[in-house]
């Protein structure tokens, strides 16, 4: 009954066909790349470049986590396994792998990794690399605001969990996910180079739609790179590039977004004590988190105003961890009450379920006693794409999405994509569709786009809700931290959503 | 200088009354109405392109733009064109394209199991030949040959089958694609001409053609014929394919005789077509052609619809027997086909050739 449709078959006949795409960027593009690697193996299984254009099934843009990441899960998978794939990303650290001293400070680029990031390591094999490092599981947390009306605090027994997350040090992920990948057989070429166009062959079956001055493409390849130092050819482009990607800007995909006129200020600290708690307390200006890292250091996160940011990047050490200590303390308003005191408080109406964390009291998160890193500025920005997916492209991570730190969930969203592509990807081979196929790829997309939206939307909306200080609104908070505090399925939920394993429970 | 000489070939292209085999009506259909919805609609196609002037006509892109390019270059456009619209997943053959996906899950996990190849595998078919009968524009018969089988792709109608080939050999590098293509459809240029005109200032020959395949595309064999002509050749496969054609030939039992003749002892058809229901009336027909207009209008003839019940009895009588069926189900608010136990509407059959013959 799918046969044959009407419609005018005839506008097609003589559509002209738009000459593959020919974009040029300027050469100051820049791919993400992070420190590099000094000592370690060169696992390169095949030499970039040559006369000949190399054609790969795949050509993964950005080696970075979550580009690695993808990698690893096309090389842990039956269906996927044989590919031959491309990792293009000027990054040394791809060659020469990425040297951590053990015993060195913990580096202050860190990521929150939700439990449901760490099963999809466990499932690509990468996690048992990531233990081998520095990491630091957290099964608490405490949230609390600078009004000194409400505070919550999650335990992971609340929601039936072992742990809430792990803080890890980006570079440990990445290393991990590299040497992930060179434990497999996988057909890797990485290409230590970077992107300068994307020429794709802009019709379905190609012939008539070239002109005479677009590139010859290589047969059933119909991407072509061109490399600062070569070129090659695709079936799939994949953007994994960040937040600001060469491919979506070369393959047009639109975006929308906006800056928080906020910076955020990262750096390592140690205490006296270890700390095993994430701690997140927002201040008029934005929020400061202090997550464990493992021993006796933590990350800070310290959202604020650029000029606030600036001035703060730049004080002596000793000013800077006594603003601090002042933030986590009683700096900009005074402690929360206990909630088990709470005999009388204006959220008393509100029955604790005595089970749980709701007993738990009010802490004071641990004095911070030293810098352990330089201190490091970050501006702060919402950026989405319209779309993932486009024909023979699509976009994973950063890429497609860059959301507010404030929960450490950007990554795991692009851990997130990168695990839902593999598998869409997969599920595609197995009944035989071209990899570089839209309608397959844009399973992808409504596959992600939707959670992506949601969790941005959840972030941006508590940036919006703390960046005003206003009395109504300050107890609206307050109630907010109440209930997430006392109604024991709405904390579940919320832990399981800030956890990766569920959908927020409107969109389920 | 283009157009000058894309009108002297047009002219000679008129001489050679190429456009009469055009008309897909001109082709015996022994298989009765096969496609019958096809065949109008590419009537009215061809008819409408003769009539309607060309527009800019896209330069000869060979490194050698000689005559045969140019006069063949509109016959590519229109075959290209046709072939990108049949191709395109979001344009007319939409439902098509989104049932292909659950009608190949279905094919992979009973024929993995009939011979016993690994599902995990991404070319579990390796080996093995199948014919995609009634092969349209090749929708199935790619994803097959992706799957490792060497694939054979017959369809009754030469557009489709002209479709197919250029959609399988497509990505060709653009210097020496307009020759090959003209091989791949058939147009009527000698051999030799075409030979002569290639070296001209060309380094392709037709050997370099026949090896510079894709691997894909190599492998599928796209024939316009029929089934009963197949079994004439005395042909014989391991798998028999034929999805949403037995709706439209004239005598199923037939048919199905065919599809077993074509398949090896133990080998395996599989038939998909619609239900003789009243709900297959109301969607098929009435929503699918008169609502949605996913279809033309009369495509379908709910007489002439096989319930599954008629289906294994034709099959079991051209010694096929039937081991598995499932039904498809569309979900209007996600768009997208799956499998079910629901054989009301669209459903689809496996059996395999009885040996006792």
């Amino acid at each position: 009954m799918f046969r044959l449709i009407r419609r005018k078959i005839g506008e097609n006949v003589y559509r002209l066909r738009v000459p593959a795409k020919n974009l040029c960027i300027d050469a100051t593009a820049k791919v993400p790349s992070s420190n590099p690697g000094r000592s370690g193996h060169v696992y390169q299984e095949g030499q970039g470049f040559s006369d000949k254009v190399q054609q790969h099934d795949i050509a993964i843009v950005g080696g970075g986590m979550v580009g690695m990441a993808f990698a690893c899960s096309l090389a842990s998978t039956p269906l996927t396994k044989h590919l031959n794939v491309a990792i293009i990303d000027s990054n040394p650290a791809l060659f020469n792998g990425v040297g951590i001293k053990k015993d060195g400070p913990p580096d202050p680029r860190v990521s929150t990794v939700t439990p449901a990031t760490i099963s999809f390591f466990k499932d690509i094999g990468a996690w048992k690399y990531v233990e081998e490092h520095r990491h630091a599981y957290f099964d608490k947390m405490q949230v609390w605001d600078y009004t000194g009306l409400g505070y919550t605090r999650y335990n992971a027994r609340d929601a039936n969990k072992d742990v809430l997350g792990c803080v890890v040090e980006n570079r440990v992920l990445h290393s991990s996910l590299l040497s992930c990948m060179q434990s497999t057989d996988f057909q890797k070429t990485i290409y230590p180079s970077k992107l300068m166009t994307l020429h794709r062959n802009s019709s379905s079956n190609g012939v008539g739609s070239t002109s005479s001055a677009s590139p010859s493409f290589e047969r059933g390849h119909p991407v072509k790179l061109d490399l600062s130092d070569g070129s090659l050819c695709a079936k799939l482009v994949v953007g994994a590039d960040g937040s600001r990607s060469r491919v979506r800007e070369l393959t047009g995909f639109k975006t929308i977004g906006w800056n928080y006129s906020q910076n955020a200020i990262i750096c390592t600290v140690e205490h006296s004590v270890e700390n095993q708690c994430a701690w997140q307390r927002f201040l008029p200006a934005g929020p400061i988190a202090l997550l464990p890292i493992s021993d006796n250091f933590s990350n800070i996160v310290w959202t604020m105003n650029p000029k606030e940011a600036t001035d703060r990047k730049v004080m002596n050490e000793d000013d800077f961890l006594r603003d601090v200590n002042n933030a986590l303390d009683y700096g900009y308003g005074p402690h929360p009450k206990s909630s088990t005191s709470g005999s009388g408080g204006i959220f008393s109406w509100l029955k604790p379920d005595l089970t749980s964390s709701v007993n738990d009291c009010f802490e004071v998160p641990p004095k911070v006693v030293k810098l352990a890193s330089e201190r490091m500025m970050f501006p702060l920005s919402l950026m989405h794409a319209n779309n993932y997916a486009s024909k023979h492209v699509v976009l994973i991570g950063d890429a497609a999405h860059t959301v507010h730190p404030l929960a450490g969930q950007g990554v795991n969203l692009g851990f997130g994509d990168a695990s839902s592509l593999s598998r869409v990807i997969a599920e595609g081979i197995a009944v035989g569709t071209d990899i570089g196929e839209v309608s397959l790829l844009k399973k992808y997309e409504a596959e992600r786009k939707p959670e992506n939206i949601a969790m941005m939307a959840v972030l941006d909306g508590i940036q919006k809700a703390y960046s005003v200080d206003f009395g109504p609104l300050n107890l609206l908070r307050a109630a907010a931290f109440h209930g997430a505090n006392y109604i024991s399925p709405l904390k579940k939920s919320i832990i399981s959503y800030a956890s990766g394993e569920q959908r927020l429970p409107i969109f389920s | 200088m283009a157009s000058k000489l894309s009108n002297q070939l047009r002219a000679l292209y008129a001489a050679t009354s190429h456009h009469s085999t055009l008309s897909p009506r001109q082709f015996p259909n022994p298989s009765g109405a096969l496609r019958d919805f096809l065949l109008g609609s590419n009537g009215r196609l061809f008819s409408a392109e003769v009539s309607s002037p060309p527009p800019t006509p896209i330069p000869p892109s060979g490194p050698n733009p000689s005559a045969p390019s140019s006069l063949n270059q509109k016959e590519l456009d229109k075959f290209s064109a046709m072939a990108e619209t049949w191709w395109d997943s979001e344009g007319p053959y939409r439902p098509l394209h989104a049932l292909n996906p659950t009608r190949l899950a279905f094919i992979r996990s009973t024929l993995c199991r009939h011979f016993g190849r690994d599902p995990c595998s991404a070319r579990p078919f390796e080996g093995l030949k199948f014919v995609d009968v009634g092969c349209g524009g090749g929708i199935l018969s790619e994803p097959l040959a992706r799957m490792g089988a060497t694939v054979t792709g017959v369809d009754a109608l030469e557009t489709n089958i002209k479709i197919a080939r250029l959609h399988a050999h497509r990505r060709g590098r653009a210097h020496c694609r307009v020759r090959k293509i003209m091989l791949l459809i058939d147009l009527p240029v000698t051999s030799a001409s075409l030979l002569s005109n290639c070296s001209v200032s060309d380094d392709v020959n037709f050997t370099s053609v026949a090896s510079d395949l894709d691997p894909l595309a190599s492998t599928i064999e796209y024939r316009c014929t029929t089934a009963e002509k197949l079994v004439e050749e005395q042909r014989n496969f391991d798998a028999v394919i034929s999805l949403e054609v037995i709706e439209h030939v004239a005598d199923p039992a037939e048919f199905c005789k065919s599809l077993a003749a074509l398949t090896v002892p133990d080998g395996a058809t599989v038939v998909s077509t619609i239900n003789r229901s009243m709900r297959a009336y109301a969607t098929a027909i009435v929503a699918a052609e008169y609502i949605l207009h996913w279809l033309p209008k009369g495509t379908h003839q709910w007489s002439s619809f096989l319930t599954p019940e008629e289906l294994v009895l034709i099959l079991q009588r051209a010694s096929v027997s039937v081991k598995e069926m499932a039904g498809f189900t569309y979900n209007p608010l996600t768009g997208r086909w799956s499998l079910s136990d629901d054989i009301s509407v669209n459903f689809i059959a496996y059996g395999t050739k009885t040996t006792s013959e």
